[in-house]
């Protein structure tokens, strides 16, 4: 599949060439409303690396909402500053802004009278793309989505299902390439199921497209998986913990942030660690057990599967179906026991599989 | 224009006509309804008025949507536009056409004059067309606007391209009522100017009742309403085919 997304092929027209992704910088922003004495945002500052995804999470009244909506100008700043690839978000309208920024909500908010490929082209058309770059912008993203059959871009959203139209709405926001995406909850009105799906198919997304992505949540297991960064926020938009998903679940910064990711949070750290990553026992150890696991299992889901299976050690198998190694609950407890320790094993976040490989 | 002067002198039988009274049998006993009559008199009265009720209908209405829309926008951008222009078309609405046919008819400027037919048949559509636009436009989801603006589209762009397409249905329903009533309405200008199917009613009924005038005109005004409607039940259609996606 080729993709201009991550490239900078890309041109545009009459808009100074953007990298692809681009580091965002939070300067002590603050946000009042008038009539209230507290700010709803006090003096946040965060810096976000060039195609990382930061996770603003936290209770509702944690400001995390205001600090997106502050970023694209949906909401005035009232005081400090925001810079996009080192530009202030000041120095341009707060249209042209936009344009130059993905945007997702969690109603979607499609354009109900348009057609999936026309509500896609609704910001290459603002910037005054001509035609054939559309249409050909279009295909791209729509194959990217997963939504290039069934002459789905010809139909209404109302004809589409919850988990499609949140698929055009991100296609929608990358059209123009933006260096930043915006997602408010994207996935908070979709059934269990198919959020994971969602997620699951957003992270290999962004395996490829590499944007820089600030994403709302107030699921701190959400905020756990999408996360590169997770920023937690408590009442009154105070910054409680700035860190990634490892550090958060092994050393909470206070009383809050471990209240806030759960008492089960050394369950949650082992969520973050793949099989592939474990030193597992060598298959001869134990007798070939009947279930195997793809090495891409987490070590929590190993450990529910060997609590459903009454204890018995499972094995693990590469994607030819051999057998790499056997995981055992002592092998799980004693992952724990480093887990617990604050000693993190070797973790590589990636995207999660593919469904059928 | 001929017919309505002779008409206005003897109501009931055109007196060129009186030298032949046998063909004129059903007239003179005024039943119900005599087909002679319809055909003799359809190309000199009956064909004129209705274009004239056509034209009256379409200015009045291309007027009042003009102006009643322009309202709904404003209003719909500056919420205290609303309250003012609710209570001047109200007014409007709620005086008798009768009334305000003569009310407007004494006006310095106005008089007996097509001029002042219109001013009266407009403000009938004002109401009903700044209502539903407005409502149209108010009932876009919020975040639908939400991510119009997000996008960056202007205040300008948003109105055109996102809430005013959305609203298109409430917009036409409003046009439609507001057609109808004005082809209803407009019978009465012929009070005022002698235009419309206004006028073979008024001469059918102007002394004794001519049954097969009043009738045919009757039937032809209330033909071209649902005709109108149906015309506009079409465009609504032809405009909003993802009203119907589902």
């Amino acid at each position: 599949m080729a993709l201009s997304l991550d490239e900078s092929a890309v041109v545009r027209d009459g808009s100074p060439a953007l990298p692809s992704a681009a580091a965002l910088e939070l300067r002590a922003v603050e946000k009042r409303y008038p009539g209230q004495r507290r700010p709803a945002l006090a003096a946040l500052s965060l810096l976000v690396p060039a195609g990382e995804v930061c996770v603003l999470v936290g209770p509702s009244g944690s400001g995390k909402t205001t600090a997106m909506r502050l970023i694209n100008r949906m909401i005035p700043l009232s005081g400090g500053d925001i810079l996009i690839g080192g530009r202030s978000i000041l120095d341009s309208t707060p249209t042209e802004l936009r344009r130059q920024i993905g945007y997702v909500i969690q109603q979607v908010g499609l354009f109900p009278h348009h057609t999936v490929r026309q509500n896609i082209a609704t910001v290459p058309r603002l910037l005054g793309w001509e035609r054939r770059r559309i249409d050909a912008r279009v295909d791209e993203l729509l194959e990217l989505v997963g939504l290039d059959h069934d002459e789905l871009g010809r139909r209404y959203p109302s004809q589409l299902s919850g988990g499609q139209q949140q698929r055009v709405g991100v296609a929608r926001a990358l059209a123009a390439d933006p260096p930043l995406l915006l997602m408010d909850e994207p996935f908070g009105a979709i059934d269990p199921i198919n959020r994971t799906r969602l997620q699951d198919e957003f992270l290999r997304l962004q395996e490829r497209v590499r944007k820089t992505v600030v994403f709302v949540t107030h699921d701190i297991d959400e905020a756990i998986k999408m996360g590169d960064r997770i920023a937690v926020l408590r009442e009154g938009g105070h910054l409680a913990q700035f860190a990634t998903p490892a550090e958060l679940l092994s050393s909470p910064a206070d009383q809050f942030v471990a209240d806030f990711v759960g008492a089960d949070r050394a369950l949650k750290r082992l969520g973050l660690v793949r099989l592939a990553d474990v030193e597992l026992d060598p298959p001869d150890q134990w007798p070939q057990p009947d279930e195997r696991l793809p090495l891409d299992t987490t070590a929590r889901e190993a450990l529910a599967r060997m609590l459903s299976a009454g204890g018995a050690p499972l094995g693990v198998a590469d994607e030819h179906g051999s057998v790499v190694g056997i995981v055992t609950i002592a092998l799980i407890g004693r992952l724990f026991s480093r887990v617990e320790d604050g000693r993190p094993p070797e973790s590589r976040r990636g995207p999660p599989p593919e469904p059928n490989r | 224009m001929n017919h309505v002067l002779l008409a206005s002198a003897a109501p009931i039988i055109p007196k060129s006509l009186l030298g032949n009274p046998d063909s004129y049998a059903c007239e003179r006993a005024n039943r119900l309804f005599c087909w002679g009559w319809l055909s003799r008199n359809w190309g000199s009265v009956l064909w004129p008025a209705l274009r004239q009720h056509v034209v009256i209908t379409l200015i009045a209405v291309g007027l009042g949507f003009a102006i009643a829309s322009s309202l709904a926008v404003l209003a719909h951008r500056y919420r205290r536009v609303e309250q003012p222009v609710v209570v001047v078309t109200t007014i409007f609405y709620t005086i008798p056409a009768l009334a305000l046919f003569e009310i407007l008819v004494a006006v310095p400027g106005f008089g007996l004059s097509l001029t002042t037919a219109e001013t009266a048949l407009v403000s009938y559509t004002l109401l009903i067309i700044f209502r539903n636009t407005l409502t149209g436009l108010r009932e876009v989801p919020a975040d639908v606007r939400e991510a119009a603006a997000g996008m960056g589209m202007s205040r300008w762009q948003v109105l055109a391209r996102v809430e005013l397409p959305l609203a298109l249905p409430a917009i036409i329903a409003g046009v439609r009522i507001a057609t109808v009533s004005t082809i209803a309405l407009a019978t009465i200008a012929a009070l005022i100017v002698n235009e419309g199917l206004g006028v073979p009613i008024l001469t059918a009924i102007s002394e004794s009742t001519f049954k097969t005038e009043l009738i045919a005109a009757g039937v032809l005004a209330v033909a071209l309403a649902v005709a109108a409607d149906a015309l506009l039940v079409g465009l609504q259609r032809l405009m909003t085919p993802w009203a119907r996606a589902t």
